[in-house]
Order: C-alpha cells, then sequence, then structure tokens
C-alpha cells in the first residue's frame, strides 16, 4: 500500500510501495551492469589501430571527393528517372495489394477473426519482416537484374508498411457512423464506401505519401544488388573508386529526398 | 404495427440488457421510453432492426418477422426504418447532402451510391427535406463544419430520405442544450405528426419527453415497469422507473400547461419552465 501513516496516524501518501521502489532500482543496476558488460564484449575484438587511424582516413577519402565532377550528372538523369519509377510504381502496387490485406486483417471488417485475420497479418509481417534490399537480391535472383525486380522488391516490402498502419486505422474507426449507416439497409460494399472510406482517407493519402517518400530513398540503394536505378551508377563508381562520382551521386540523392519529402510534406498537410 | 414479444438480450459479458419485453405501437404513434442508463434504451431499439441481435423473442413490423430474416431480406426492412443518434452519427468528412442521400443506400445500386449519382426524384426528396428541417443553405457544407443542432436535423433528414415507416430515436437532445434540445424535440413530433409516423424515442430528459409525446414507457433493469400517457407520471411512477429520490416536483407539467408550452415558440416555453426549475434548486439550497 502507497498509503502509509506518520506517527500522528495522518496518512502519507508516496507513488510507490517500497518494494516498488526496490524492484526499480535493481531494475536500473541490472541495465547498468549489462551496458557494462556489452561495452567489454564490443571493445574487445576491435583493432585500436584502425580507430586511431579513421579521422586521417576520412579525411583522405574526403579530399579524393572533392571537386565533385559535375559533368557526370548528364549520364545520371536516366538511371534518376528509373529509380523514381520504381519507387512511384512500387508503391502503386503496393497500395492496390495493401488496401485489401488492410480490411481484411482490422478487427472490425475482417470476415473472420479466427482464419482470415491471422493469414493478413501474417502477409503483413512477411513483408515487414524482410527488407527491401532483400527482396531485390531474392528478385533478382529469379526475375534477373532490371527495373522490374526494383519495382517488385518495393511493393512487396510496402505492402506490410501501408497494411499494417492502414489496419491500425480502420479499427480506430467511429463506430457510430458505420452503424448509421448499417442502420439504413446500406449493403456491405456501401457501408465500406460511406461509413468507412471518408473515415480513413486522411490517413490513408498520409500513409501512401509517406511511403512513397521512403521508397524514393530505398530505390536508390536498390541498384546496389542490380535491381535498377541510380544505385548501379553509386555502385560501379564505388568499385572503380571514382570518388568525384560518388559525390556527384550522393548529392542528387540528397537533392532528390529533399524534394520528396516536401511534396510529402505539402500533400499531407492538403488532406484533413 | 409494430410489436415486441417477449424481447430479450443478454450480451456475452452476461448482462441482461432486456428481460422479456413486449411491447405494441399503433400507427402514428410516438412513445418515449424512459428509464435509467443501463435499463436497456438503446438495445431495445438495436434490437428491433437489429443493429443488435436479440437473444430471445420476436419483432413484428407490419406483420412481418423482422426477427429470422435474412441478410438481404433484413436490409429491405432497414432501408424503412429510420434511426436517429445521440451524437448524429453523420459522416463527417462528407457533405450534408451526402450524408442526407446516404439514406437512399437501401434503394440505389452499389455503383450509383459508389459515384454519387442517386436518381434525380432522390435529390430532389433530400433537398426538399433539407428544406423542411431548414437547412436550405448548408447543402454543400461539410458535416463537421455544422453545430450540433445543425448536425442533428441533418440526422433527422437522413431518417427521412429513407422514406420510413418506422423512427428509432436514441437519445436525439442528449448532447445538445436545453434550447436546441426543444426545437430538435419539437421538430421530430411534428414530423411524426405530419407524416403519421410512429416513433420510439429514448430519451433521459423526462420533462422533456412529457412535454412532447404522450404515451411513456419506463424500463428498468430491461423490463417495462411503466406504460402510460404524460399525464400519470408522478413521483411514485419515477421512483418505480428510477429508484427513490426526492422528485420535489409535482406530476412534472399538468396536461394543460403542456399545450400552453407546446403552442409557444422554445424561447417561451424555456421562460415557463424557468420559475419552476428555480423554485426547485431553492428549495434544495435551503433544505
Amino acid at each position: 500500500m502507497p498509503v502509509a501513516s506518520d506517527p500522528r496516524g495522518l496518512p502519507i501518501w508516496r507513488r510507490r510501495t517500497t518494494r516498488q521502489e526496490w524492484a526499480l532500482w535493481l531494475g536500473w543496476l541490472a541495465l547498468v551492469a549489462l551496458f557494462a558488460v556489452c561495452w567489454r564484449l564490443m571493445t574487445e575484438n576491435t583493432i585500436w589501430a584502425f580507430v586511431f587511424d579513421a579521422p586521417r582516413q576520412a579525411l583522405d577519402i574526403g579530399s579524393r571527393m572533392l571537386p565533385p565532377r559535375w559533368s557526370y550528372v548528364d549520364q545520371l538523369w536516366r538511371p534518376l528517372w528509373d529509380t523514381l519509377n520504381i519507387a512511384t510504381l512500387g508503391t502503386l502496387l503496393a497500395v492496390l495489394l495493401a488496401v485489401p490485406v488492410a480490411f481484411l486483417a482490422a478487427n472490425n471488417t475482417t470476415p473472420s477473426r479466427r482464419l482470415v485475420r491471422p493469414v493478413a497479418l501474417l502477409v503483413i509481417v512477411a513483408s515487414r519482416s524482410i527488407n527491401s534490399l532483400i527482396w531485390a537480391l531474392l528478385l533478382v535472383a529469379v526475375l534477373g537484374p532490371g527495373i522490374a525486380a526494383g519495382i517488385l522488391a518495393i511493393a512487396l516490402r510496402s505492402v506490410g508498411f501501408i497494411g499494417k498502419l492502414l489496419y491500425e486505422a480502420i479499427e480506430e474507426i467511429d463506430g457510430a457512423q458505420v452503424e448509421a449507416i448499417t442502420a439504413t439497409g446500406a449493403s456491405p460494399a456501401q457501408i465500406i464506401d460511406y461509413g468507412i472510406a471518408p473515415q480513413i482517407m486522411p490517413a490513408f493519402a498520409g500513409i501512401t505519401v509517406f511511403r512513397w517518400d521512403i521508397n524514393i530513398r530505398e530505390s536508390t540503394v536498390l541498384g546496389l544488388v542490380g535491381a535498377g536505378g541510380i544505385g548501379l551508377q553509386l555502385e560501379s563508381s564505388l568499385n572503380t573508386l571514382a570518388w568525384p562520382q560518388v559525390t556527384v551521386i550522393l548529392l542528387i540523392i540528397l537533392a532528390t529526398v529533399i524534394v520528396s519529402e516536401w511534396v510529402s510534406a505539402r500533400v499531407r498537410a492538403a488532406i484533413t | 404495427m409494430l410489436r415486441l414479444e417477449h424481447l430479450a438480450k443478454r450480451y456475452p459479458t452476461g448482462d441482461l440488457a432486456l428481460d422479456g419485453v413486449s411491447l405494441t405501437i399503433d400507427a402514428g404513434q410516438v412513445v418515449a421510453l424512459i428509464g435509467p442508463s443501463g435499463a436497456g434504451k438503446s438495445s431495445l431499439i438495436r434490437c428491433v432492426n437489429r443493429l443488435i441481435e436479440p437473444t430471445a423473442g420476436r419483432v413484428f413490423l407490419h406483420g412481418v418477422e423482422i426477427t429470422g430474416l435474412g441478410r438481404r431480406r433484413l436490409r429491405r426492412v432497414r432501408r424503412r426504418i429510420g434511426m436517429i443518434f445521440q451524437e448524429f452519427a453523420l459522416v463527417e468528412r462528407l457533405t450534408v447532402m451526402e450524408n442526407v442521400l446516404s439514406g437512399r443506400l437501401g434503394y440505389v445500386p452499389f455503383w450509383r451510391s459508389l459515384l454519387r449519382r442517386f436518381p434525380p426524384a432522390d435529390v430532389e426528396a433530400a433537398f426538399g427535406l433539407l428544406e423542411r428541417v431548414g437547412l436550405a443553405e448548408f447543402v454543400d457544407k461539410r458535416a463537421d463544419a455544422l453545430s450540433g443542432g445543425q448536425r442533428q436535423r441533418v440526422g433527422i433528414a437522413r431518417a427521412l430520405a429513407q422514406n420510413p415507416q418506422l423512427l428509432l430515436v436514441d437519445e436525439p437532445t442528449a448532447s445538445l442544450d436545453p434550447k436546441t434540445a426543444r426545437q430538435i424535440m419539437r421538430l421530430i413530433c411534428e414530423i411524426c405528426a405530419e407524416r403519421r409516423l410512429p416513433a420510439i424515442i429514448n430519451s433521459h430528459d423526462v420533462r422533456l419527453a412529457a412535454m412532447f409525446v404522450h404515451r411513456i414507457v419506463g424500463l428498468r433493469a430491461g423490463q417495462v415497469v411503466f406504460d402510460g400517457p404524460a399525464s400519470a407520471l408522478n413521483d411514485d411512477v419515477l421512483t418505480r422507473i428510477y429508484g427513490a429520490e426526492d422528485w420535489g416536483t409535482p406530476g412534472l407539467d399538468t396536461p394543460e400547461e403542456e399545450e400552453e408550452e407546446e403552442d409557444e415558440g422554445a424561447d417561451g416555453g424555456d421562460a415557463a419552465l424557468r420559475p419552476d426549475l428555480d423554485r426547485q434548486r431553492l428549495a434544495g439550497l435551503a433544505g
């Protein structure tokens, strides 16, 4: 009991009982001990000569990266366009797959909580647990290198992301509006159209644009494993130690990401 | 025309919301359902159109047994039962017109409702209804831009768009200020009279219910404990419905007063009631 009494018999209120105080203190002690152990394990295998050398190495690479080789930009427009297409088409494909999955997964719209919902949740978890880059590795092996593998990799990763956030949005809708539409004698499709869709529309638009924004960043590295886009140029420049070209590529990726973030912020602000 | 026979509802949690309710409502009759929170008022009206499945008992509307209908036929019955809600339950992000037209969903095919291409007659009727509830200029406003009273008017128009044979009204005024509450209650009762539309109106506000509705049904713990005219409401009856309390008021409003107030405007009604309320409050303070 947090409420004890002082000598005069008046109650004293404390936030926690003595037992809770001790448990909390021991918890913190364990955490600090764990940190100490981890630090020891981590530093055991470190070659300190390399660590102390790191600033010099970084400066060396930095000096070789400058000045950027601006003329290389001409060769980048095409791969950049591919990258944007991979991100956009991948997101669209993901939306088409994720919307039905989300409705099957949401507690209040799933046709069966016992059978269908677990399957839909499994699809979402499976998609989310594998990174785009790994999806791309697998798909390049299956489909061969190229943009198609990139688009599919982005789509397969995004299905889980969009599906999860969307089904959470569906579960949070106001049931009274759905009840009111049901009471008019509407069919199930009409209930989705009038009772549910208007309520999740802002979330849906926000999630989609947010994922598109993430996908632009992710699609810039897909080329590293041969799935098309600007990553291909990055890889070949890195392999040939063409550091001034790497700088140009990084700058152009930075510019693209800034633009995509601006667009997604604008879209999200516009939808209320 | 609406007949409930031994209606019972037990929720999965074990709570018995309705315990053998039998009730008959004749054509054009408006009934106010009063009772303490948790007495089963909401469960009762939701069992009529089976938004909640009753555990036992039967519901008949115009001789058709609603309980036991298949899904498709249930939808056909539901479209003739208008419903009005406490929190209005409008689709917030749709316009007033879309909300009113959603009352037609049971009548139009999916593609028409998806593309918002409702039959011209429906749209014309919707304009007429908005005119009737006094919202003609708000057609294109979004529902979330309206005030409480305006929203409830949209809710009424939506229910009427269904061309209903029965109105189920769940606490229509509980989210409204006293003046708006009277206006909305008056509007609902006027419309029921115009169309000879039977209705069940749930209400917490006994005074308001007694003012506008002639037949009162009292529900307590899922059972009907009173069924009679508003004029028969007295301390004994209120105690039977709500439990012991110092009601401190002689028989709410006598029938003569009621007539008087119904004829006056909303402000007049308010003013007529206020001295009475003040007297109660003073009595409470003194005691």
